[in-house]
């Protein structure tokens, strides 16, 4: 499975939840498959997902998801340590790592080869991480919502992409109406 | 030791209804970042990098907070990718309270470098920019706080060695 093969398992459960998800293919995939006013893209600046959640997280109460990738969180692990010391119950970080960035080519990542990404936020402080088959991803993220504790759930996939058209919505647009789903 | 000073700017946020602030820390910003500790109106939490910081404002202000982010200069080598495709982008107000390390009365002559490069690079962003030199500049704060709201855009507050100095 591929990242858009699990996203397609998470369709239904994450689609009346509050959503963070990663620049460039992750979240091309995600507004091509299902776009719903409660999904945040990130259209520019890699590696802000996870901390964009946390701090959704902390200044309410609805449960948030965000959907980053091995490579982003390479980019900005210091997050790691941030979510590890602040933990917030609302809060689940969906790591999907399919060993690559995914993005820009496919080449190959660190946590693809001897970083494990789980053994680092386990480091780091946070106290409720699993790593999960793409094939478990889907339950494993659905318990971390019901939870009200904080979880971090690392999704062991294949790397690949699936053609999709890029995001034209104005940042705006994708914020305000974001932002009225958080109110709502 | 906190100062006077220190507990002016953290009433001046707090007035402003800035709840949320993330940091990395300055000597310089020493006795803001210990007011804000024991601010209980104000959530502190601080960021190992201020690019991450920024990430944690942004999610914060769509949770319907007001965040504030306390920095030093040199961090805006760090963090110009963000401020252009998140912060300005999504149009996030965010008052940037930033000690100005490298102008006159700094110690450490490798401050200087990024000095010389502070106001460039606000100034490229079109950030607008206040600069504190003087104790009494500080009473624009709360001006300026209402500005970065009004205008849902960064701000930088540069708050220089002799500021800190004279208002000790
Ligand atoms: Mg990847």
């Amino acid at each position: 499975m591929i990242r858009n093969d699990v996203f397609q398992t998470l369709k239904p459960i994450i689609r009346e939840h509050l959503v963070v998800c990663n620049i460039g293919a992750p979240s091309q995939e995600l507004h091509a498959m299902d776009d719903q006013p409660s999904n945040f893209y990130m259209l520019g600046t890699m590696g802000l997902a996870s901390s964009i959640g946390l701090g959704l997280a902390a200044a309410q109460d609805k449960p948030v998801i965000a959907i980053d990738g091995d490579g982003s969180v390479l980019t900005n692990m210091g997050t790691l340590a941030t979510i590890g010391n602040n933990a917030q119950g609302n809060f689940t970080l969906l790591i999907i790592d399919n060993g690559s960035y995914g993005s820009t080519g496919d080449q190959p990542t660190y946590a693809g080869m001897k970083t494990d990404l789980a053994a680092v936020a386990r480091a780091c402080g946070a106290e409720n991480v699993q790593t999960v088959s793409a094939q478990d991803t889907a339950a494993a993220v659905k318990a971390a919502i019901a939870s009200d504790e904080m979880t971090i759930i690392v999704s062991k996939c294949e790397s690949g992409n699936v053609k999709v058209p890029v995001i034209k919505t104005n940042p705006i647009v994708i914020r305000e109406r974001f932002m009225e789903e958080v109110r709502r | 030791m906190a100062t006077e000073m220190d507990h002016q700017i953290v009433r001046d946020l707090k007035a402003a209804g800035i709840d949320y602030v993330t940091s990395v820390p300055c000597k310089q910003l020493a006795g803001v970042l210990e007011v804000l500790d024991d601010e209980a109106s104000i959530l502190h939490m601080p960021s190992n990098k201020e690019d991450e910081g920024m990430g944690l404002c942004a999610g914060a202000y769509m949770g319907g907070m007001r965040p504030c982010i306390v920095m030093q200069n040199t961090a805006l080598g760090v963090v110009v990718n963000t401020l252009a495709t998140l912060i300005q982008f999504y149009q996030i107000p965010l008052p940037m309270l930033i000690s100005y390390r490298g102008e006159v009365g700094e110690p450490v002559a490798c401050q200087v470098e990024m000095a010389l490069h502070t106001k460039a690079i606000l100034n490229q962003l079109h950030i607008p920019t206040y600069h504190f030199h003087k104790p009494e500049d500080a009473a624009e704060l709360p001006g300026i706080l209402e500005y970065a709201q009004m205008a849902s855009k960064p701000v930088a507050i540069l708050c220089d060695a002799s500021f800190w100095r004279a208002s000790a």
